[in-house]
């Protein structure tokens, strides 16, 4: 039920007064409600959960807690 | 695809469990929160990666779930009525109430339709004037947004012909719930991803501190789920009960600001009755009072419903993590996904049907997870 799924904006438009867009997930894409995101730039993922972006997945923490996560599980592989 | 594919490595998974079996050095019972986590659990058969010591039981996140049966009979009743067009998430036409379900109702003739987003259902209502369109507004804080979304705009927009049966619920009143629970035994959580991507971590942080409790803030793949086990059991291992965010690339401390104010703005806090639990306070949420004229409870009228669960049926103790699927006599024999006696068994999020549906019911012959890297997301 609370299913979001990561997907790329690929347009952006304004529907009366609403901010919308076109956001791909693979190689699907359908109109996504972009009101609550109202900073998103084409190029951005979003989390989409039915039919309505939540927030705008951020690139750079994405990158850093994954780095993280690795040199963690690496690090205690070391030590035992 | 970008955020999903490094997030079900089975290798980098396998370092996580071995990290999380070097970590405990006692039994810890831990509770997922949300059913979509409880789901991808059984399904990537992640409970089996934690050594014995490390329990996972399963929470009360399922919203279809735990939609009373006075509310499905309620909807029944709506969708029998003259000129009504009965629009719902897919996963609620097939939970059965007192008088059937949604689905079986459609067979019959009633207009009863699937649709992907509110929004469509207001698309529907505004192509329809002559119809009453009627949306099922079900859902955690996840899901609020894009239902106030809908009702606000058919206010805005003049659309008097759309309505909302809202039947919504909220997770830390529940997680309080189960901690109060005489014999609990969860302590530590994993907390609900997407909740949170809204709603922030604030309420998490009071349930933390107040009742002493580790919580992780997790998503909802492989990796994301191990290492938010590894999170919850290094806080109990080090005697600590913090909240903690697992699922930063998603989730911003104070949630999504635009998203909580109209959230807040469309609704109001009631109390709500779970099914399966019982009466929460200030659970859920209804529509405030700016919004009535969409307010399909105060518009259709429907005779005061009162319904009995199946007394075989133990799914309040499997919601509240007292009890697992297999606990239960009638669990994969009486009670299956297609003749279901309870909660956790109606929808493919709750704890029964994920157990069923990956073949750990009595007389499986399938009783495997699926691989890591099989993907239908969409």
């Amino acid at each position: 039920m609370c299913l979001g799924i990561p997907g790329e904006v690929m347009e952006i438009s304004e529907e009366d007064g609403v901010l919308t867009g076109k956001v791909r997930f693979g190689g699907v894409s359908r109109e996504v409600c972009l009101a609550c995101v109202p900073d998103v730039v084409v190029g951005d993922y979003v989390l989409v959960h039915v039919g309505f972006a939540l927030t705008k997945i951020d690139a750079e923490e994405a990158a850093r807690t994954y780095e993280i996560l690795l040199e963690l599980a690496g690090a205690e592989e070391g030590l035992s | 695809m970008r955020y999903l594919d490094e997030y079900r490595a089975g290798d980098v998974c396998k370092r996580i469990a071995d990290a999380i079996a070097r970590t405990t050095t006692r039994t810890w019972v831990l509770m997922e929160v949300c059913g979509g986590q409880t789901h991808s659990i059984v399904r990537y058969g992640i409970d089996r990666m934690l050594p014995s010591s490390v329990e996972l039981v399963h929470g009360p996140g399922c919203p279809v779930c735990v939609t009373s049966l006075e509310m499905i009979d309620r909807a029944h009743a709506i969708a029998t009525m003259p000129d009504v067009v009965f629009t719902s998430f897919g996963d609620m036409l097939r939970v059965p109430g007192s008088r059937g379900d949604l689905l079986t109702l459609r067979s019959r003739g009633a207009d009863v339709r699937i649709v992907y987003s509110p929004l469509d259902a207001l698309e529907i209502a505004r192509k329809n004037p002559d119809k009453r369109v009627v949306f099922f507004g079900i859902g955690f804080e996840t899901t609020a947004p894009a239902n106030a979304m809908a009702v606000h705009l058919a206010k805005r927009e003049g659309v008097s012909n759309f309505s909302m049966l809202v039947s919504h619920v909220l997770v830390p009143p529940a997680m309080a719930a189960i901690l109060q629970t005489k014999g609990n035994r969860v302590q530590a959580f994993l907390g609900p991803g997407h909740v949170c991507a809204v709603m922030g971590l604030g309420d998490y942080e009071v349930l933390s501190q107040r009742y002493r409790v580790p919580i992780v803030v997790t998503g909802f793949e492989p990796v994301d789920l191990l290492e938010g086990v590894l999170c919850c059991v290094r806080q109990l291992e080090q005697g600590r009960a913090e909240v903690e965010n697992q699922y930063s690339r998603t989730v911003a401390h104070g949630g999504n600001r635009a998203a909580r104010e109209l959230t807040a703005k469309v609704f109001d806090v009631v109390d709500r009755k779970w099914r399966g639990v019982g009466t929460i306070p200030r659970s859920g949420y209804r529509l405030a009072p700016e919004y009535s004229a969409h307010d399909a409870e105060r518009l259709f009228d429907v005779d005061t419903i009162v319904t009995e669960e199946s007394a075989a049926c133990i799914s309040g103790l499997v919601l509240r993590g007292l009890k697992k699927p297999r606990d239960c006599p009638a669990f994969g024999k009486a009670c299956t996904p297609q003749t279901p006696l309870g909660a956790t068994m109606v929808s493919g999020e709750g704890a029964c049907a994920a157990y069923y549906q990956y073949g750990r019911h009595p007389g499986a012959t399938l009783d495997k997870p699926v691989a890591m890297g099989e993907d239908d997301v969409l």
